[in-house]
């Protein structure tokens, strides 16, 4: 790998910009791709597919191979509620390598002493999740129980194309959760979109806990395509 | 060190001097530890970061490395159940892989 190209690479993925690299295995000739941009060749054109699947492969084209690896940015994890088990959560998605934003307007929740390192915002949830802009690599979850808080995020996340939208609360809570946002005109197929109540049946019971079985189901949802 | 951090800390090595070699997993069959795209970089101190494997190729795959460093060239390296340095290197998974080494910030020597 040139150093030019090494350089290149280290500076889309600090920006979060989306990037491959393909590699002519005979040789080691290589080219950087932007998958920003629209595909110019048959080469740049599977490399913007392959990115969609997440996916990395080996192509072969006019007789010769050539290797795309696909530099997705990281995935963006959005938690709506500093609560207790946002803090397990913050720290296993940091480990992960995912991007986490803590959005909670309670300051003494959403405070740096809570949460070190993670980026915090006080504004209203509606307006920090239209600020985040979710993307098909951001996840959606709502902490807080109080309807206040999740509700406008639950609203904001399902107009957005967040790939995991989840919601903390008991199956009664949840229910009533579904018929709020109904009357507030979500259709049955969109609501379906939410995983309430959130994360994989481990039997957690600690905040840590319950932050590994959303953590787990958020991982389930992302890789559901590739087996 | 952040094992997710392959490429930034083969950035970081060759700023200080050091040479650099990367490796990269381009075709997996059966069942590989890591996917297609992982990558192990190591330097010439012997200090690696990433994986390419559980962990049982990356003694081989850090040699090959290391002779990719001295002459510049690429390489292309199997492992495998049919491959007898499988058995050698520990790959007891039963699934094959295939590396890609090469050197960084060399130019490709044709």
């Amino acid at each position: 790998m040139k150093l030019a190209t090494l350089k290149a690479l280290t500076a889309a993925r600090a920006q979060g910009r989306e990037i491959a690299v393909a590699t002519r295995l005979a040789d080691g000739e290589e080219r950087l791709i932007d998958l920003t941009e629209p595909p110019c060749d048959d080469l740049e054109g599977l490399a913007v597919r392959m990115a969609a699947r997440d996916d990395s492969a080996p192509v072969e084209l006019m007789g010769e191979t050539w290797f795309i690896n696909v530099f997705n940015p990281p995935v963006a994890l959005v938690v709506v509620g500093a609560v207790h088990i946002a803090q397990p959560l913050s720290r296993m998605a940091a480990a992960l390598g995912w991007a986490v934003t803590v959005i909670d307007p309670r300051t003494a929740f959403a405070s740096e002493a809570r949460f070190p390192g993670v980026t915090l915002t006080h504004d209203w949830p509606d307006e920090a999740i239209a600020k985040v802009a979710p993307t098909t690599r951001t996840a959606v979850v709502t902490l807080t129980h109080d309807p206040k808080l999740d509700d406008p995020a639950l609203q904001a996340a399902l107009k957005s194309r967040a790939f995991f939208i989840g919601s903390l609360g008991s199956k009664k809570t949840h229910a009533a959760r579904l018929a709020r946002l109904e009357a507030a005109g979500f259709n049955e197929e969109t609501l379906s979109r939410i995983r309430g109540p959130v994360g994989l049946n481990i039997n957690a019971r600690s905040p840590a806990e319950i932050a590994v079985s959303i953590v787990g189901q958020i991982v389930e949802t992302l890789r559901a395509g590739s087996k | 060190m952040d094992d997710d951090k392959v490429l930034e800390q083969a950035e970081a090595w060759l700023s200080e001097g050091r040479k650099v070699a990367l490796a990269t997993v381009v075709k997996t069959w059966g069942s590989a530890p890591r996917p297609a795209g992982s990558q192990f970089a190591i330097n010439d101190a012997g200090a690696f970061v990433g994986s390419v494997s559980g962990g049982c190729i990356e003694g081989a795959v850090a040699a090959e490395a290391k002779e990719s460093m001295k002459d510049g060239k690429v390489r292309k390296l199997s492992f495998g159940v049919t491959n007898e340095q499988a058995w050698e290197v520990g790959l007891a998974c039963g699934g094959q892989i295939e590396v890609f080494v090469e050197p960084v910030a060399w130019e490709p020597v044709q």
